[in-house]
């Protein structure tokens, strides 16, 4: 069940090791979700469950709505939890529910050269951090990466990913303030080619997705991207705020819509916000979450464990 | 996905006059509505359940148990508690009586301080006030680069200090400079943070008490969730903030969080943040955010955009040629650009209440718009003026001038018919049906009397 970097990306692992990694993020993980003042269940679980106490589900019902799982995937948990003849522990047959939700098979296809990943989403949820690190990770494992600036837009976004281009030890590819960022994108991969780089992430500019010219020039980029390599883009992450709310949901459907997501990642998790918004992404639109984000370091990037995530949103 | 509330009560509530009388049963169900669509809306869930029980008092009284259309009245109900709850102690910016005024900005990551600060400098100026802005986010890599690109982009001074990483002392420096460059007023910007960041909550606590702020402003992302009351009540226990700014509401978020924060720390809203351009930071009007909360459509914003997008006399001009039931194809390309002026059709539709459910089946093709255009611009004057006369030979002309099929042309033909009847149906007061969604939208009174306020002035 756990999820190591080394498996995520397809690499022979020492197991000592996977197990350390695991344990370690496990537990901060837990620690993160644990912040909240109230764990999902952790009032109910105090008491005995008792199915046939009306009162009993509906504080159910709260603390997944609380917890930001959304009305639909709520009914749902709630309706797989009803047709269980028995629960000895809430908490635990909850976890295992949420696991079933949002257990999807996880791949990162890196088989391009290069391998390009594109990452979208709204402003503000943290698209260029997670390309610093993620380019980090994938240096630490062995691989070339060149990070592209296609977020021609917000002041000052290239220095950021600049940066972050630095730290991880990535080349970096920018365009001109204003500029096509089909063009940066493009520029990119030929650059990479010509390196031999290995993978090229792109980052783009934050965008509503109801800003139907925003949307238009990402279908672009996206367009050029394929055109300019067979198979690309092999990822398309899409990286939600762990504070949102239901909007995610309208998010990962248009995104998905618009340029064909292929994950989503989840950042932010080290605050209160529980995330829980990926639950309802999981079983309303079969949207796998691919990565997690717990925090500022380079290091706070973290494959998605179904099976952690589930028991450190109910556990707390 | 979401269904207006107002259906949705109709619907539980709307076979009344079958029955006869309202009964526990009905509110119950209702109310259960009610409490669904607040959830959905992000609003927290424990602020639903008070909501709710105070709406449930509201709803036994007279005027619902009377009412032919008691959904209606439900609805009108919930949306005058939520505007009172959301619109009470709302104020403006504080000023000092010696300048300058000191605004401090806070919020998490990614909420949009920098882009705030900016806006709100802007809005200053407006006000016939002299804004200075003061970079104090050291942590983020080129925050600084950026608040300075957008000072520079809208001529307000900014202060630097690239070789400090005390916001403490960055911000005191500022207001001095600030001071000395004759300035009213020092907005400063400062890092995203996590309200479970003890060292970084105690660094603006520490940053609050040397600047003495006149106000404290909390940036809000309109999609926050759940969370939005534990994120508020975090920054109101360590820097009291005196209200909100609302960011990114020009998405479809239905900002539920707005009533969260005011019903659990009692601080207004002040600001909303409706575009990605500088000037689009409005005052906040509680009564068109219960609108939005609500799924009702925001008629007030939609006309105020329409407004912008179309000069006044030609405003007139049009809707007297519509009341005269003629609607030329100059107007239909008027129309059809003041709509790209406004933003995407679809979110513009959404605006109009009753229309917001139906729109969900109804697939509204942008791209179609742009050929829509060529079509226009390859009739003659009198095509355009007099659509009667397009007939077979002059369609195929028309589609080989614009690049498109006849049957596009056709299409477009059929589009301004549409368009047409459609409008007649609004000035009568009926709603509008759109093609595909089935159903007659019921409320369009909200719609029609709002507009006629606007034409008596």
């Amino acid at each position: 069940m756990s999820r190591t970097w080394s498996e995520l990306l397809g690499e022979p692992e020492e197991p000592a090791e996977a197990e350390e990694e695991r344990r370690g993020f496990f537990s901060r993980l837990r620690e993160s979700l644990g912040k909240s003042r109230r764990a999902l269940v952790g009032e109910l679980a105090a008491a005995a469950f008792d199915p046939g106490d009306d009162g009993a589900w509906e504080r159910l019902e709260e603390a997944l709505i609380a917890g930001d799982v959304g009305v639909c995937a709520t009914a749902e948990l709630v309706r797989r939890l009803e047709a269980r003849v028995k629960i000895l522990d809430l908490g635990e047959a909850l976890a295992e529910e949420i696991a079933v939700l949002m257990d999807q098979q996880v791949t990162f296809d890196l088989s391009g050269r290069p391998s390009v990943i594109l990452v979208v989403g709204v402003n503000g949820t943290g698209k260029t951090t997670t390309i610093g690190k993620l380019a980090r990770v994938l240096h630490q494992h062995g691989r070339s990466v060149l990070v592209a600036a296609a977020d021609t837009y917000r002041a000052a976004a290239e220095e950021q990913l600049q940066i972050w281009a630095e730290r991880a030890r990535a080349d970096f590819v920018g365009g001109e303030k204003g500029g096509d960022p089909a063009a940066v994108a493009f520029d990119a991969i030929e650059a990479a080619m010509a390196r031999g780089r290995e993978i090229v992430i792109v980052d783009t500019a934050g965008r509503l997705h109801t800003q139907t010219n925003l949307m238009e020039e990402l279908i672009k980029v996206r367009r050029v991207i394929a055109a300019k390599l067979e198979g690309a883009p092999h990822e398309t992450l899409l990286v939600i705020d762990a504070t949102t709310g239901q909007n995610g949901l309208q998010q990962a459907r248009l995104f998905t819509e618009a340029v064909g997501v292929t994950g989503v990642v989840l950042t932010k998790l080290d605050g209160s916000a529980k995330g829980g918004v990926a639950v309802a992404i999981a079983y309303e639109l079969g949207l796998p979450v691919k990565l997690i984000g717990l925090g500022e370091q380079l290091d706070d990037l973290r494959p998605f464990d179904p099976g952690d995530f589930a028991q450190a949103l109910v556990r707390g | 996905m979401f269904d207006s509330l107002s259906d949705r009560l109709q619907g539980v509530l709307g076979d009344l006059r079958k029955r006869g009388t309202l009964d526990e049963e009905a509110i119950s169900r209702a109310m259960r509505e009610i409490r669904l669509a607040l959830l959905e809306a992000d609003v927290n869930f424990a602020v639903v359940k008070d909501f709710v029980a105070q709406v449930r008092e509201r709803a036994h009284g007279q005027d619902v148990l009377k009412s032919l259309t008691p959904g209606q009245q439900v609805v009108k109900i919930v949306h005058e508690e939520l505007t009172a709850l959301m619109g009470a102690g709302a104020s403006g910016l504080a000023f000092a009586g010696r300048a300058p005024t000191v605004i401090l900005l806070a919020g998490l990551q990614g909420s949009g301080k920098t882009t705030a600060a900016a806006k709100l400098a802007l809005f200053l100026r407006k006000e016939k006030r002299k804004a200075f802005l003061i970079a104090a986010d050291l942590q983020r890599p080129a925050a600084i680069d950026q608040l300075e690109q957008l000072g520079e982009q809208i001529q307000i001074p900014v202060y630097t200090r690239r070789d400090s990483s005390d916001p403490v002392a960055v911000a005191r420096a500022g207001i001095e400079e600030c001071v000395r460059q004759g300035c009213d007023v020092a907005i400063v910007d400062t890092a995203g943070r996590l309200h479970v960041d003890e060292e970084m909550m105690a660094q603006l606590a520490a940053v609050k008490d040397a600047v003495k702020p006149h106000n404290v402003l909390l940036v809000l992302d309109a999609m926050t969730g759940q969370e939005a009351v534990t994120v508020a009540e975090a920054f109101a226990d360590r820097v009291d903030f005196d209200g909100v700014v609302m960011t990114k509401l020009d998405g479809d978020a239905r900002g539920g969080a707005a009533l969260s924060v005011k019903a659990v720390t009692g601080k207004p809203i002040k600001f909303v943040s409706v575009g990605e351009k500088l000037d689009q930071l409005e005052l906040f009007h509680p009564e068109r955010m219960a609108s939005r909360i609500l799924g009702m459509g925001d008629v007030l914003s939609l006309i105020e955009r329409a407004e912008q997008a179309v000069a006044v006399d030609e405003q007139a001009e049009m809707e007297e040629r519509m009341l005269r039931g003629q609607f030329s194809f100059e107007d239909f390309l008027r129309t059809y650009k003041m709509m790209r002026k406004m933003g995407s059709l679809k979110g513009l539709l959404g605006m109009i209440p009753g229309l917001g459910s139906q729109l969900k089946d109804a697939e509204v093709d942008e791209k179609q718009l742009a050929r829509v255009e060529a079509v226009v611009l390859s009739m003659t004057l009198e095509e355009r003026r007099r659509p009667g006369t397009i007939d077979g030979k002059r369609r195929l002309r028309i589609a080989k001038g614009s690049g498109t099929t006849v049957q596009q042309v056709n299409q477009v033909l059929e589009m301004r018919r549409q368009m047409e009847r459609m409008l007649k149906q609004m000035n009568t007061g009926k709603g509008p049906r759109l093609p595909g969604a089935g159903g007659t939208a019921r409320p369009a009174r909200r719609s029609s009397s709002a507009r006629r306020k606007r034409r008596r002035r």
